[in-house]
């Protein structure tokens, strides 16, 4: 008997649909034309985008960008393990402290945050000492020259990280069962080393994909620091055409890199997460790497493994 | 907490309590627990859930804190150290080196899942006990082959049966030379078919003379292998004695009816 296959008319509606509007898509973004000041150029200005692309102002501003992002990043982990350990002890003292800084930076816009590291400083104390509490100041400094755009950016986006990655950090420790503990205990493990040895590792696989996330979009928040003067890659774009009104081309310059970077810290994460599901799943998927050598050799030598053969049989006592 | 000298006379015996309390809130599990254990003894506690058995177990490493009576393992009080009349609440430290000189076999089997099976045999003499890798790996290896799994070394816990675990995780637990092994319920989360060879390896480790604590309920085992059977019931020690006596001639109705229901 022949079998008639459901026919899904709409999925062929709705691929029309989308083909079209990619080629529209594709039409003004490469094709179209426009007549600026009387003459014709294309409409998104490609040569203006390449020739500012890699301009030495952008590179400069794309440094200052990943060194906020590392430096936010390193430091709001770090800060997000201390505040996540506070939270979990039994030290009311510790924990409520802990709440309250998460409590704190949670609670205001980073925007706020930044000028208030920028400007509030300065204008609070002028100078910063560092010495005895309410004893003898070993080192006196400036505060207008010790706290830079950069210093303020980096420590108000380190501050407030802090806070998202402690909750981050928080969810994972407590999804390790408590049966971990407990074996490390019967071990003789200390507490730390138990943490460290044992239940940080595996709540790691919860704490990496989030924490991806909070690195992507740490990537874009360092934009902020240009408003308390910093140049990070957005202000290098916006310094350029504020002196050449190339408006659009250097802001497609800055999106361009941005995807850039995002996409190669997306590629990190996914091997990053595979590290960390060492033993969570018995066999690993081959990564898309693997998928294609494997089909370049398939098509090449051409021999067909049998299901029998499958590396993964399920084990049995 | 009488005593003025708990080291005296205690020479022999490797657990011993005396009057043993413990309370979750208002909720009492334990009522008073007297019992010994002695040197290369078999114990082995049955009752039924909630009677206290697990909790007991639980006591004798100090993964639970007794709020009263007097628990001593190898002569010394676990959790404390009597100076002159007064107990000191034992370090962090102190606790742990308690801990590792006793193991431990959990019913959920308690491996550590990111780590191949011959690194949670020696994560215990390496990170604790700072022992040389290279010996600590044969060692591990010497284990795997005694419980019958030479083949697992490099695999992870969850590539293997629950059996499997199971006798990894009672080889993790001698990997630190313990003078105590304490076993909470090792084949209840098992299938049926798999429980035969954990019991192996227990049997073998009660003939080399290990002393053993078991809560189990798995009677057969407890009466060919244990030396002592122990019934608990609602936090105290109903009745204990010889295996084939408490299990076959029990004294009391509730050892009665909790067997009846077993058997």
């Amino acid at each position: 008997m022949k079998v008639v296959p459901v026919r899904h008319p709409w999925r062929w509606v709705a691929s029309a649909v989308i083909l079209l509007l990619v080629a529209m898509l594709v039409n003004t973004l490469l094709f179209s034309h426009v007549v600026r000041g009387g003459t014709r150029e294309g409409r998104f200005q490609w040569a203006v985008v390449g020739h500012y692309l890699f301009a030495t102002p952008v590179l400069r501003g794309i440094v200052v960008t990943l060194e906020l992002t590392v430096i936010a990043m390193v430091a709001g982990v770090i800060i997000g393990i201390v505040l996540a350990i506070m939270r979990l002890s039994p030290n009311r003292l510790l924990s409520g402290s802990a709440w309250v800084y998460i409590w704190f930076f949670r609670g205001t816009p980073v925007l706020v945050q930044l000028t208030f590291w920028y400007v509030g400083i300065s204008y609070l104390y002028q100078h910063l000492t560092l010495g005895v509490p309410f004893g003898t100041a070993l080192v006196t400094l400036n505060s207008t020259t010790l706290v830079t755009s950069f210093v303020a950016g980096a420590l108000g986006l380190s501050l407030n990280e802090g806070a998202y990655m402690s909750e981050i950090v928080r969810a994972g420790i407590i999804s390790v069962d408590e049966g971990q503990n407990e074996a490390a205990a019967s071990l003789g493990m200390s507490k730390g080393l138990t943490l460290r040895r044992i239940v940080l590792p595996q709540a790691m696989r919860i704490i990496i994909p989030p924490t991806g996330n909070e690195t992507i979009s740490m990537l874009k928040t360092t934009s902020l620091v240009s408003v308390i003067s910093g140049v990070d890659l957005f202000q290098a774009t916006q310094n350029i055409s504020n002196a050449n009104y190339e408006v659009v081309p250097l802001l497609v310059v800055a999106s361009l890199w941005y995807l850039f970077f995002t996409s190669v810290m997306t590629i990190g994460q996914y091997y990053i997460e595979r590290h960390y599901a060492r033993g969570s799943s018995r066999q690993l998927p081959p990564t898309p790497l693997q998928r294609l050598t494997a089909a370049l050799r398939h098509t090449r030598t051409r021999p067909v493994p049998a299901l029998s053969e499958a590396p993964w049989v399920a084990p049995h006592d | 907490m009488t005593d003025p000298s708990p080291g005296a006379g205690r020479g022999r015996l490797m657990v011993e309590a005396r009057g043993v309390h413990k309370a979750y809130g208002r909720l009492e599990v334990l009522k008073g627990i007297d019992m010994t254990v002695a040197r290369g003894e078999v114990l082995c506690l049955i009752g039924p859930s909630g009677s206290g058995k697990s909790t007991f177990l639980r006591c004798i490493n100090h993964l639970e804190k007794i709020d009263g009576g007097e628990l001593a393992v190898d002569g010394e009080l676990v959790g404390y150290r009597q100076v002159g009349h007064r107990l000191h609440e034992l370090k962090d430290k102190e606790v742990c080196a308690k801990r590792a000189e006793i193991g431990m076999v959990f019913q959920r089997f308690n491996l550590f899942p990111h780590m191949s099976v011959l690194d949670n045999i020696t994560s215990g003499p390496v990170w604790v006990r700072k022992a040389a890798t290279g010996p600590s790996r044969d060692r591990a290896r010497d284990l795997l082959d005694r419980v019958g799994l030479a083949d697992k070394v490099d695999s992870y816990p969850n590539q293997l049966s629950g059996g499997q675990q199971q006798r990894v995780a009672i080889a993790r637990a001698l990997a630190m030379d313990p003078k105590l092994m304490l076993f909470d319920e090792p084949t209840s989360a098992l299938d049926p078919e798999l429980v035969g060879d954990v019991l192996d390896v227990m049997r073998d480790l009660a003939g080399e003379g290990m002393t053993m604590i078991v809560v189990t309920h798995e009677m057969g085992f407890a009466r060919e292998v244990g030396d002592t059977v122990v019934f608990m019931d609602g936090g105290v020690v109903v009745e204990q004695g010889d295996p084939t006596r408490v299990l076959t001639d029990p004294q009391h109705d509730r050892t009665r009816s909790f067997l009846a229901k077993v058997l």
